[in-house]
C-alpha cells in the first residue's frame, strides 16, 4: 500500500490526517524534497496526525499503521522480506527519491495486494511506475488533475493508464479506509 | 510463479556463475537495488531474460565489464552531505592532529570525488603531508576516472556550494582548473592518495587506520556481508579511531556496536573506544 505525492505538504496532512491509528496496512511515500531536507516534514506529520509517520530507515520492517516518508537523496525501495532499502542510485525524472523507483519494488514485492497513488505534483515522476503497480495487478488510484495544486503529475499518469479511481483529494481517505478494510 | 518471482531466481543463479567464473560476490547483495540495476542492465543489453544473458557473460569478459559496471556503479558529489564534512572538521581532525601521521580508508570511492573532497578538507586543517588516504572500490573502470580527477564543468557549480556549506575556508576554484567543459582538480591533492581495487565481500583489512569512511555503500548489502563489513573496519581501525557512515546508516543492532560511540547524535562518525583495562 503506497501513497505518493509531490509537491503536497497540504495534501498529505489531509490524506495522513484522516486516517486511524490502527490503519491495518504500511503506506510509504515518496514525495520530492530538496536534497538537503532532514526528517522535519516526518516529524511534523507525526505531530498532527493520529497515525504514526516516520521516515524511512534502512533494513526496517514494514509495519501496519504507520507512514513511512522517504528520505530526502535516497531512493526508497522494500525487499521481498519486507526490508525497506535506501538507494543513492542516479536520479530519476530528475528526482531521487523517485516515486518510478519505488512503485517498481513495491509492484513486484506486493503484486495485487498494492495501492498506488499519485496526487499533486510537478514534473512526470510517477506514471510509469504506477503501470507497473497495474501490471502486477495492483490498484491505481489518481487525483482529478482539476482538484490537484499541480496537475501535471496525476496528468502524466493518466496518460500512460487508465487508473482504477479518479478522486478528489478529500473524498480519498474515505475510501482508502474502505478499500483496506476489505482486503484485510 | 509469475515472472517477477522467476527474475529473482534468474539473479540468484547468475550471481552464483558470477562468483564462480569471477571471483566478484554479489550473493548477499539486497536484492531490491540489485533487481533495478540488473533490470536496468538487461533493457539496454538485447537479451530478454537474465537467463539468455548468462551464456555470454560467463564467457565473454567484455560483456561480463558492462554489467559489473551496471550493478556497481556509484554516482558521488563533492562534499555531499555538507553537514557531515562539517563535521568531520569540528569533530575529527581536532583528534586527528595530535598524531604524527594519520591513515584514511576511503571504501567504496567510485570516481573518487568524496576522496578529493577529504584531501582538501585535510589540507585545509593543516595536515598537508601528514596524511595518507587509500581511496578502494570494487570496480577498477570508477578507480580509473577517480585517478584522473577530471570532472564535468557543469558540476562545479554543486561542488562549490557544498564545500562552502561544509565549512570551506578559501576559494573552491584554486583547486582546479578548468578545460573547454571539464574541470581538472590539482595533481598536488592526489600526492597523498592512494587508489585500489578493493573487494569488501571477499578481500582482507587495511591495517592502523585513523578513520574509515564508507558512506552509502552498505546499504546495498544484506545484514550478513553488512556486519562482515563492519568487522573488517573494526579490525582496521586503531583504537580512539572514526568510522563513518552515510546519513542514513547507523551502528544500531550492529555486533561491533558496543565498542563504539557517536561523536555527536544524528552525524552518523563513531568513535571506537580505547581497549578496556581489566
Amino acid at each position: 500500500m503506497i501513497g505518493v505525492s509531490t509537491g503536497g505538504v497540504s495534501a498529505l496532512k489531509l490524506l495522513l490526517g484522516a486516517l486511524p491509528t490502527d490503519f491495518p496496512v504500511p503506506v510509504m511515500i515518496v514525495t520530492h524534497i530538496t536534497p538537503e531536507a532532514d526528517d522535519s516534514l516526518a516529524v511534523l506529520l507525526d505531530s498532527i496526525c493520529a497515525i504514526r509517520v516516520k521516515e524511512a530507515d534502512e533494513l526496517e520492517l514494514l509495519v501496519p499503521g504507520t507512514v513511512y516518508i522517504a528520505p530526502a537523496n535516497y531512493h526508497l525501495l522494500v525487499e521481498r522480506n519486507l526490508n525497506l532499502a535506501l538507494s543513492t542510485d542516479p536520479p530519476v525524472n530528475f528526482a531521487r527519491p523517485s516515486v518510478d523507483v519505488l512503485f517498481e519494488s513495491a509492484a513486484q514485492v506486493f503484486g495485487p495486494a498494492l495501492i498506488g497513488i499519485i496526487l499533486t505534483g510537478a514534473g512526470f515522476d510517477g506514471g510509469k511506475g504506477l503501470a507497473v503497480v497495474k501490471d502486477h495487478g495492483g490498484l491505481v488510484i489518481v487525483q482529478d488533475p482539476v482538484d490537484a495544486e499541480m496537475d501535471s503529475m496525476p496528468k502524466c499518469a493518466l496518460q500512460l493508464l487508465k487508473a482504477d479511481y479518479v478522486i478528489q483529494l478529500n473524498e480519498l481517505p474515505a475510501i482508502l479506509i474502505s478499500l483496506v478494510q476489505g482486503n484485510a | 510463479m509469475n515472472s517477477a518471482e522467476i527474475m529473482d531466481i534468474e539473479i540468484k543463479l547468475l550471481m552464483e556463475g558470477v562468483y564462480r567464473v569471477y571471483g566478484y560476490d554479489f550473493r548477499e547483495y539486497a536484492e531490491a537495488s540489485l533487481r533495478r540495476r540488473l533490470s536496468l542492465w538487461l533493457s539496454d543489453s538485447g537479451f530478454a531474460t537474465l537467463s539468455l544473458a548468462q551464456s555470454d557473460l560467463l564467457r565473454d569478459r567484455g560483456l561480463f565489464d558492462s554489467l559489473l559496471r551496471g550493478i556497481t556503479v556509484n554516482v558521488s558529489e563533492m562534499f555531499r552531505d555538507s553537514a557531515f564534512f562539517k563535521a568531520v572538521r569540528e569533530h575529527v581532525v581536532p583528534h586527528l592532529k595530535t598524531y604524527p601521521f594519520v591513515k584514511v580508508w576511503l571504501a567504496g570511492c567510485s570516481t573518487g570525488e568524496e576522496a578529493y573532497s577529504m584531501a582538501i578538507l585535510l589540507q585545509e586543517e593543516g595536515l598537508k603531508g601528514r596524511f595518507r588516504i587509500y581511496a578502494t572500490d570494487i570496480n577498477e573502470d570508477v578507480i580509473r576516472t577517480a585517478q584522473k580527477g577530471i570532472y564535468p564543468l557543469h558540476e562545479m557549480q554543486r561542488f562549490t556550494r557544498n564545500y562552502q556549506n561544509s565549512g570551506g575556508t578559501i576559494s573552491f576554484c584554486d583547486y582546479y582548473t578548468a578545460r573547454y567543459d571539464h574541470a581538472i582538480l590539482n595533481a598536488s591533492l592526489r600526492e597523498n592518495m592512494v587508489f585500489a581495487a578493493h573487494n569488501l565481500a571477499v578481500d582482507a583489512d587495511f591495517g592502523e587506520m585513523n578513520l574509515i569512511l564508507c558512506r552509502n555503500v552498505m546499504i546495498y548489502f544484506q545484514q550478513p556481508l553488512k556486519e562482515r563489513v563492519l568487522a573488517l573496519f573494526d579490525k582496521s581501525l586503531m583504537p580512539g579511531g572514526f568510522l563513518c557512515l552515510g546519513t542514513k546508516e547507523s551502528l544500531d543492532h550492529r555486533q561491533i556496536a558496543h565498542r563504539y560511540g557517536e561523536i555527536k547524535p544524528r552525524t552518523q562518525i563513531y568513535r571506537k573506544q580505547y581497549a578496556k583495562k581489566n
